[in-house]
This record gives structure tokens, C-alpha cells and sequence, in this order.
């Protein structure tokens, strides 16, 4: 049985049988390979807000802002990253969601009734600069 | 040798190194030690491919055959890339520690490049200036990391380090026209280029807590330039080239 653990895997991939992987080596996993998580957040572009995009793992912020960029900014256009470990999130709890459901016909609240869309169109349409009287 | 064979002499080896270690570095695809590492490492390998690819169209603009053939087609005497980027990828130490030492001798030449009176390859080395950057953020940010890890990192890193010395220093081999690339303001040429690298790297390496081998062992490994390469070339080209042969006309 030993001997059989000491057998390197052959693959027909060249790159696996070249590796020599014994069967038996992946148990030497410990909690050195165990990193942490960072939360990643994208900006596209300079002033815009940054968007939380997902996560890496890393052991240290510095690896995490790497693989950030090649994870989430290889093929977007992108200003900026941040990185912050998960541990740092505190975050609402789900058995409390019900703080997220409001009382019904709160229009006043809601900014489709502000005019401002109008006035923008406006000045749009007319090429005008904002200092001008409509 | 007139000045566009020793541009052509330029190119095919900054072309030539990109593509063997572009190729090399791709072996670990799918077995980087983390996924996000794999994920980055194989993304930087396809960057070089890609390079190189820009570099060989520049060699065809100037009458040689086109990327493909280029690459696909040559046997190991034709190949002009240095002895460190045909050597198998070993651990992932040797690996970094070879990413370290070329990124920045690749960062720096194309610096360099930015400024040549050859318009079409100042161009593209203004194009590449992100990628390689990022290229040498990665190697920097690792051996800085393992260097300052544990015990058996740093060990390791220095092993590799003292390991592929004589093979990085073999980059600047100097090439059969560096005084018209000189003189004709293509490129400041190997020597130069050897002493930026140098002044980058070293101070690099020690921050890292890692020791540069004295100077009085230094013996580069030169050869590739002129195409006397290791016995580890071939076998790789034909692995890379397996695919093509069965039919170089196909379209992808």
C-alpha cells in the first residue's frame, strides 16, 4: 500500500506528470495555506464610487490588492481598487430584513417627484449652461 | 551587419525571450498554489505570448516571415531567447525568483525603448508599459513576501536566488551589434542595461532580506543569444508546436 502512495500521478497532461504528485500528498494541508478573505471594491473611474465586486483570498493586503487587480480589473476599465478583510464588514443580520420593509404610499420620499429631470432636459435641449434662466 | 539586421538581432531576442518564458510560465496554469495565484500567474504568461506576438509583426514589417511561422516553425539553434527563460519551471521558488530577475530587466529595456528612434517599437514599448509594471509589482510584492516569511521561505528563495544568478546575468549577453543599436539611438544596449538592472534589483533583493552571491562568482551564461542552447529548448518547442504542425494552414 505504501509503495502504491509513493507512485507519482501520470496524466496525459505533460505539466500534471511533470509535477510528480503522489496521491497522498494533498493531506499535508495546514493552516498555513488557509489565507484570508478580502472584500474587493472596483472604481472605474477617478470621483466615481467604488463597487463591491467580490473577494480574494491573500495573507496580507498587499498580495490581496495583486490578485484583486488580475480577478476583477483585467478586462474592465478601472481607476482604482480597494481591498478590506471581510473580518472588518459588520453587517445587519437576515432575521432582522423586516427594518427594510417600509410603510406603503411614501411618494414624497421618492425622488421621481423632484423636477430637476425637467430642467436638465431642458438646458440639454437648448444648450444652454447651467447659470443660465430657464 | 547593417543597422536594420542589428535592429531585426534586437528584436528577434527580446521577442524570443517573451515567448519561452510566456510559454514556460503557462505550465502552471491549473497548478499555481492558490487559485488566485494561478489565476494571475497564467494571466501574466499570456501577457508575454501576447507581447511577443506585437514584437515578431514588428519583424515582419521588416520583410521576415509572419508571427506564426516565426514562432512555430524555428528549431532551437534558430532561437535567440537567453539560457534562464528555457529552464524548466523547477518549484514555484526557482519560478518567482526567474519572474523577478526578467520582469525587471524586461521592465527596464522597455523603459529604455520608449525613447527609440525606431518609431514603430517605441510605440509598442509605451503599450506594454502597464502590463510589465504590473509584472514586476507581482515578482516584487512575492520575493518581498517570502523573504521575509519563515525560515524555510527566505532559505528557499535564497537557494533560487543563487541558483539562477549566473543564468539572469546572461540576459545581457551582448549582442553581435550593440555599438549601431548604440550609436543609431535604438537601444542603449546590454552593458547599460545591465547596470540599471542591477541598480534595481540588488537594493530590491536586499529589502528582501536576501543576498546577492559575491560579485567574484559572477559568470554569466551566455550563448542563447547566438542560438547554443540547453538541452531543454527543443523539448519544449516541441511540445509548444505540437498542436500547429499536424496542420500549419488551419484557421483558427
Amino acid at each position: 500500500m505504501a509503495a502504491e502512495n509513493n507512485k507519482t500521478i501520470e496524466s496525459l497532461d505533460p505539466r500534471i506528470t511533470r509535477a510528480n504528485i503522489t496521491p497522498d500528498n494533498s493531506a499535508e494541508m495546514n493552516d498555513l495555506i488557509h489565507f484570508q478573505t478580502f472584500e474587493v471594491f472596483h472604481q472605474k473611474k477617478r470621483g466615481s464610487q467604488h463597487q463591491h465586486v467580490g473577494i480574494v483570498h491573500a495573507p496580507n493586503a498587499d498580495m490581496a490588492l495583486l490578485y484583486a487587480k488580475e480577478q476583477y480589473a483585467r478586462r474592465e476599465v478601472t481607476a482604482n481598487l480597494w481591498v478590506a478583510p471581510s473580518s472588518c464588514i459588520s453587517a445587519t443580520e437576515y432575521h432582522d430584513d423586516d427594518i427594510f420593509q417600509t410603510a406603503p404610499e411614501k411618494l414624497y420620499r421618492n425622488p421621481a417627484s423632484y423636477k430637476v429631470m425637467d430642467r436638465i432636459k431642458a438646458f440639454k435641449e437648448r444648450g444652454m449652461k447651467p447659470t443660465d434662466e430657464v | 551587419m547593417n543597422s536594420i539586421d542589428a535592429l531585426k538581432e534586437l528584436l528577434y531576442k527580446i521577442a524570443d525571450d517573451q515567448l519561452i518564458i510566456g510559454h514556460r510560465n503557462s505550465e502552471w496554469n491549473g497548478l499555481g498554489p492558490i487559485l488566485e495565484e494561478d489565476i494571475a500567474f497564467s494571466s501574466m504568461a499570456q501577457d508575454k505570448m501576447g507581447q511577443s506576438e506585437h514584437i515578431y509583426n514588428l519583424l515582419h514589417q521588416l520583410g521576415e516571415k509572419d508571427a506564426d511561422t516565426v514562432a512555430f516553425t524555428r528549431n532551437a539553434p534558430q532561437f535567440h531567447n537567453s539560457l534562464l527563460v528555457e529552464q524548466p519551471i523547477g518549484g514555484y521558488d526557482f519560478s518567482l525568483m526567474r519572474h523577478f530577475l526578467f520582469d525587471f530587466a524586461d521592465f527596464l529595456r522597455f523603459e529604455d525603448l520608449k525613447n527609440s528612434s525606431y518609431q514603430p517599437l517605441a510605440l509598442v514599448a509605451k503599450k506594454f508599459h502597464g502590463e510589465i509594471k504590473y509584472h514586476t509589482m507581482h515578482a516584487n510584492t512575492w520575493v518581498h513576501q517570502l523573504g521575509h516569511g519563515t525560515e524555510e521561505s527566505n532559505l528557499k528563495m535564497q537557494t533560487a536566488l543563487n541558483f539562477v544568478w549566473n543564468m539572469a546575468l546572461g540576459i545581457f549577453e551582448p549582442g553581435p551589434a550593440e555599438d549601431i543599436l548604440i550609436d543609431e539611438n535604438i537601444a542603449m544596449g546590454e552593458k547599460a542595461l545591465q547596470e540599471k538592472w542591477l541598480e534595481v534589483v540588488v537594493p530590491l533583493l536586499e529589502k528582501s532580506n536576501l543576498k546577492v552571491p559575491e560579485q567574484s562568482s559572477w559568470n554569466p551564461v551566455y550563448g542563447g543569444r547566438y542560438g547554443t542552447h540547453s538541452e531543454h529548448l527543443q523539448p519544449l518547442l516541441t511540445e509548444m508546436t505540437e498542436v500547429f504542425v499536424i496542420d500549419p494552414t488551419a484557421d483558427w
